[in-house]
């Protein structure tokens, strides 16, 4: 087909003309190989003499097929998008803030790259799909013991979406007349104004609360919390890479005014740090691509547990074990009636397509290291940056880590030049930082990156001079 | 099942076995993982009262673990397993080459790169957002809302905002009764009262009924074009005037767009904004229920208030900037990235012409599946899809039948405006012999008993599960089995 070809013309009739059988093949979709004979076969048996008469539009609105995108071969579209690619600057990336990069094995990328599991659909015909139902399952119940937390959905779209999820949460499940959350002052951006987005449809508003040397200032939080406070928000590690230490007296405070406690981290954080549970969490968010995706230009899957008694109000899909007709253990989608396609406006969330296949991953991801291997990882997040911050601390023009608390994987650190300029300069030497405020620029390490330390060093030198 | 010359009588279903685990719970095989876990000390150099004291974890070696994963796997249909004909899915192909573009390395860099240094990416994001405007016909297209749903919840935020910042008050989102389940809770979640729409007789919008619906509170007309029965709303012209001379918006759900690709486009039909679903129209794998991505088009009176960042060119290369008047965020960071390069790698390989005749495929094939079914199939002509009625039997037994017949089964027992509805779209991927299979499948279900139809499926790696006792006795986790 030639773009904005005349639409009267026929489509059987352009191929006649032209004499070349396979013309629709040539120019048409390569993933429907229709030959012309099935095609011609295909219309006679519907009774109609073209494809272009199958589509009821009314003349006035038709479009001409003038799309103007032109076709290319796969390996054309390959070495594009390859040579596109190839402008991004080859950086070494020393960056967090919510969002991490763990080395992610081999076995997880081919196995969940298995067509059984990519293609599939949502399980909504669960015998054929017992297979991704189960790995699901899987996935909830290792939540369940991370968390602590007796229920896990399979995946919400990101941190920050969890988040928002857990406060319209809050709105349903709390009697109290709130209409504030409260959320830490230093909170990475799009978390903060993902939540705000989820609040735009009720009469919530979102206020801070201050920290004290990088953790809650739980003396200040305490004043800001009343009647009216609906949620509150910790996390851990903090947007600043800290470990929270007052996340019981968070939770207390919590539960004295009757709001909801939500607090925040990722699978590898809870394999050492306190349980949400043990510190009072009503639900726990965060990411849990951590493991199973690399960096993805922030990708991921809300990990979103939270307590027994809120079963019935939990946004998105869960998975149950069940029998089937045979006695055999089975799963299957459960509690659909919380779901929009059977509750509608009523429905817990809008929540649908869902990150099945990254919590597939992250599932994969955290079987793969088993219960030593990931906390040797965890372990290695906590003395990782409590290493570079010291050697960082012994350049010249520059202090770290900021805050004299325990770190998970980065840290920020004070710049007696402009933090701009000390990013810009290592950007140049092949390296990427955060930069916070004018003096402050904030490091992420783990094992993706450690090879590249010393070399980091050396730019850092530099640059802070 | 075939979809060449040769292969299977295709007047006659296939028979199908599916792997399933042995019927002896002692003889699972492999192991389950909650059978394998370890229960270990947390050991760390923290603080005691910073930490927890031990961690229950499956503990398997990488073959054991890659042989339980391919074990799974064989006990999951997907596309590539056989039909597919899942009606508002659009589970066509995902082409495999895409898959290696996303892998890439260079592909996947940190979300706060400075804005020089990912000039790639922010080519293709730029890039993609003018292709999907022009497949649209819209002005503007943001790539952040990481599903559908997404994309209509920041539809409606946008509508929202544009109705606001006209100093306007509007309370109600009006929504076709055969409207996908999200159209209603997206508006709500934005905090709009719904309106449903009841359906005209021929199964398309009844004017009469919309025009009692509108009003001076209409803020949007979410519709699907064609909707969930294939119908194309041929009135879409007066509906669009309708709804802006009461000054609403009109808002077009992208779920079947592959019904119109390069013959009609919603910004040419009067629609102010809509999203896509690259994850149906745009073939990345649906991925037992998500990754997907439901990128937003807005006409130019609705660009200021995108979401925040969007990305334009500049001096030489492209950046990130806020719209004016933006919405905000409605994901952590850009959504999902991998999933939209796949789609770019899509649209770029079958360019205006593939994407033309995909459609055209799509809706040649749904018509001579109709054709081929001995179901009644009211309504019509069909674009992309059809709903068939089950009639006397239950559509929901029908499916679980066709499971033993080698072909996942229709949507079922919706919309409601069918009974017993099949709900079927078998995209444009499958070929004359396939779909002819895939009829022998649908009319040997129909020619089956009540019973048989009941007992089914019987080939799967599972038989009937009960869904009743899962919902009333929830079990959720390892944890909750254990302690039964």
């Amino acid at each position: 087909m030639v773009p904005g070809r005349n639409l009267s013309q026929p489509l059987l009739a352009t191929r006649c003309n032209t004499g070349i059988t396979f013309l629709m093949t040539a120019n048409g979709s390569p993933y429907a190989s229709h030959t012309d004979a099935e095609t011609e076969a295909m219309l006679s048996a519907i009774g109609a003499e073209s494809e272009a008469e199958l589509f009821d539009i009314p003349e006035s609105v038709r479009f001409d097929e003038s799309l103007g995108i032109e076709q290319r071969g796969e390996q054309a579209v390959r070495s594009l998008i390859d040579r596109t690619l190839e402008r991004n600057d080859d950086l070494i990336e020393f960056l967090g803030r919510g969002h991490y990069d763990h080395y992610v094995p081999s076995m997880v990328d081919q196995l969940s790259s298995r067509s059984e599991f990519l293609t599939s659909y949502t399980q909504y015909q669960p015998e054929v799909a017992q297979g991704f139902l189960q790995a699901l399952f899987e996935y909830q119940s290792m939540l369940v013991e991370l968390t602590g937390l007796p229920v896990a959905n399979c995946s919400m779209y990101d941190a920050a979406t969890a988040l928002g999820e857990a406060a319209t949460l809050a709105i349903r499940v709390r009697a109290v007349d709130g209409d504030r959350v409260l959320v830490p002052e230093r909170l990475q951006e799009g978390r903060r104004r993902t939540l705000e987005s989820y609040l735009v449809g009720h009469d919530v508003g979102i206020e801070t609360y201050p920290m004290a040397d990088g953790i809650a200032d739980v003396e200040a939080l305490s004043e800001r919390m009343g009647e009216e406070t609906l949620l509150v928000y910790a996390e851990t590690p903090t947007v600043r890479g800290t470990i929270e230490e007052r996340l019981d007296a968070i939770g207390d405070l919590a539960a004295d005014s009757g709001a909801l406690f939500v607090v925040g981290s990722d699978p590898v954080a809870l394999s050492v740090l306190e349980r949400p549970a043990d510190v009072g969490a009503d639900v726990a968010i965060g990411e849990a691509a951590t493991l199973g995706l690399p960096a993805a230009y922030g990708m991921g899957t809300g990990l979103f547990a939270c307590r027994e008694e809120f079963l019935r109000q939990v946004p998105g899909r869960l998975v149950g074990a069940s029998e089937d007709a045979s006695g055999r253990r089975a799963y299957t989608l459960t509690l659909q009636t919380r779901e929009q396609h059977i509750r509608r406006e009523r429905a817990t969330s809008n929540i649908c397509t869902n990150q099945a296949w990254v919590a597939l991953r992250t599932a994969m991801h955290l079987a793969w290291l088993g219960p030593d291997g990931l906390i040797d990882l965890a372990e290695d997040c906590v003395t990782r940056p409590k290493e570079l911050a010291a050697r960082i601390d012994d350049i010249r023009g520059i202090g770290a880590p900021v805050h004299d608390r325990h770190h998970f994987r980065e840290f920020v650190a004070r710049t007696d030049q402009p933090a701009a300029a000390v990013a810009a300069d290592l950007e140049r030497d092949g390296y990427a930082v955060h930069v916070l405020d004018e003096h402050e620029i904030q490091i992420c390490t783990t094992e993706t990156n450690e090879d590249a330390i010393d070399g980091f060093l050396e730019a850092l030198r530099e640059a802070a001079r | 099942m075939t979809g060449s010359d040769g292969g299977p009588d295709p007047d006659d279903p296939l028979e199908y076995d599916q792997a399933r685990w042995s019927v002896d719970d002692s003889r699972y095989e492999p192991l389950l993982s909650e059978k394998n876990t370890d229960r270990v000390t947390v050991e760390s150099s923290l603080p005691d009262g910073l930490t927890r004291d031990e961690l229950t974890l499956p503990s398997l070696p990488e073959p054991a673990l890659a042989r339980h994963y391919t074990r799974l796997s064989e006990m999951n249909y997907g596309v590539e397993s056989g039909p597919f004909p899942l009606g508002s899915c659009t589970m066509k192909y995902n082409p495999k080459f895409t898959e290696d573009v996303a892998a890439r390395r260079e592909a996947s860099v940190h979300p706060d790169r400075s804005e020089r240094s990912v000039q790639g990416l922010l080519e293709i994001q730029h890039r993609l957002q003018e292709q999907l405007a022009t497949i649209g016909g819209m002005d503007a297209v943001t790539l952040q809302p990481p599903a559908g749903a997404a994309g209509e919840f920041t539809g409606i935020l946008i509508a929202k905002a544009y109705h606001e910042a006209n100093g306007d008050d509007r309370t109600e989102v009006v929504v076709p009764d055969s409207a996908h389940g999200t159209n209603f809770a997206s508006a709500a979640m934005a905090g709009y009262d719904v309106v449903e729409l009841p359906s005209g007789d021929d199964g398309r919008v009844d004017l009469e009924a919309l025009s009692a619906a509108l009003s001076e509170r209409t803020a949007a007309l979410m519709l699907t074009n064609p909707n969930t029965l294939g119908l194309f709303e041929r009135n879409i012209t007066e509906i669009a005037q309708m709804v802006h001379e009461v000054g609403g918006l009109l808002y077009y759900d992208g779920a079947n767009l592959n019904a119109l690709l390069g013959r009609g486009r919603p910004g040419d039909m009067g629609f102010d904004l809509m999203h896509y679903n690259v994850h149906k129209t745009f073939a990345t794998p649906h991925g037992g229920g998500g990754p997907g991505a439901g990128p937003v088009g807005v006409t130019e009176e609705l660009a200021e208030f995108l979401p925040d960042p969007h990305v334009r060119r500049a001096d030489g290369g492209y950046e990130r900037y806020t719209p004016v008047r933006s919405i905000g965020k409605v994901h952590g960071y850009e959504g999902n990235w991998l999933v939209l390069l796949k789609a770019y790698a899509y649209i770029t390989r079958l360019g205006g012409a593939g994407l033309t005749d995909a459609s055209a495929k799509a809706v040649l094939n749904a018509n001579y599946l109709a054709e081929r079914i001995e179901y009644e199939v009211p309504f019509g002509p069909f674009h992309h899809e059809f709903v068939a009625s089950a009639g006397e039997q239950d559509a929901a037994d029908a499916a679980k039948r066709m499971l033993d017949y080698g072909v996942h089964p229709p949507t079922t027992k919706w919309p409601e405006t069918v009974d017993e509805a099949l709900m079927t779209e078998p995209t444009e991927i499958e070929r004359k012999r396939t779909l002819e299979q895939l009829a022998a499948a649908f009319n040997a279900a129909r020619a089956d008993d009540t019973e048989t139809l009941e007992d089914a499926p019987q080939r799967t790696a599972a038989r009937r599960i009960d869904q009743a006792s899962a919902a009333r006795n929830p079990r959720l986790s390892w944890q909750a089995l254990d302690d039964e």
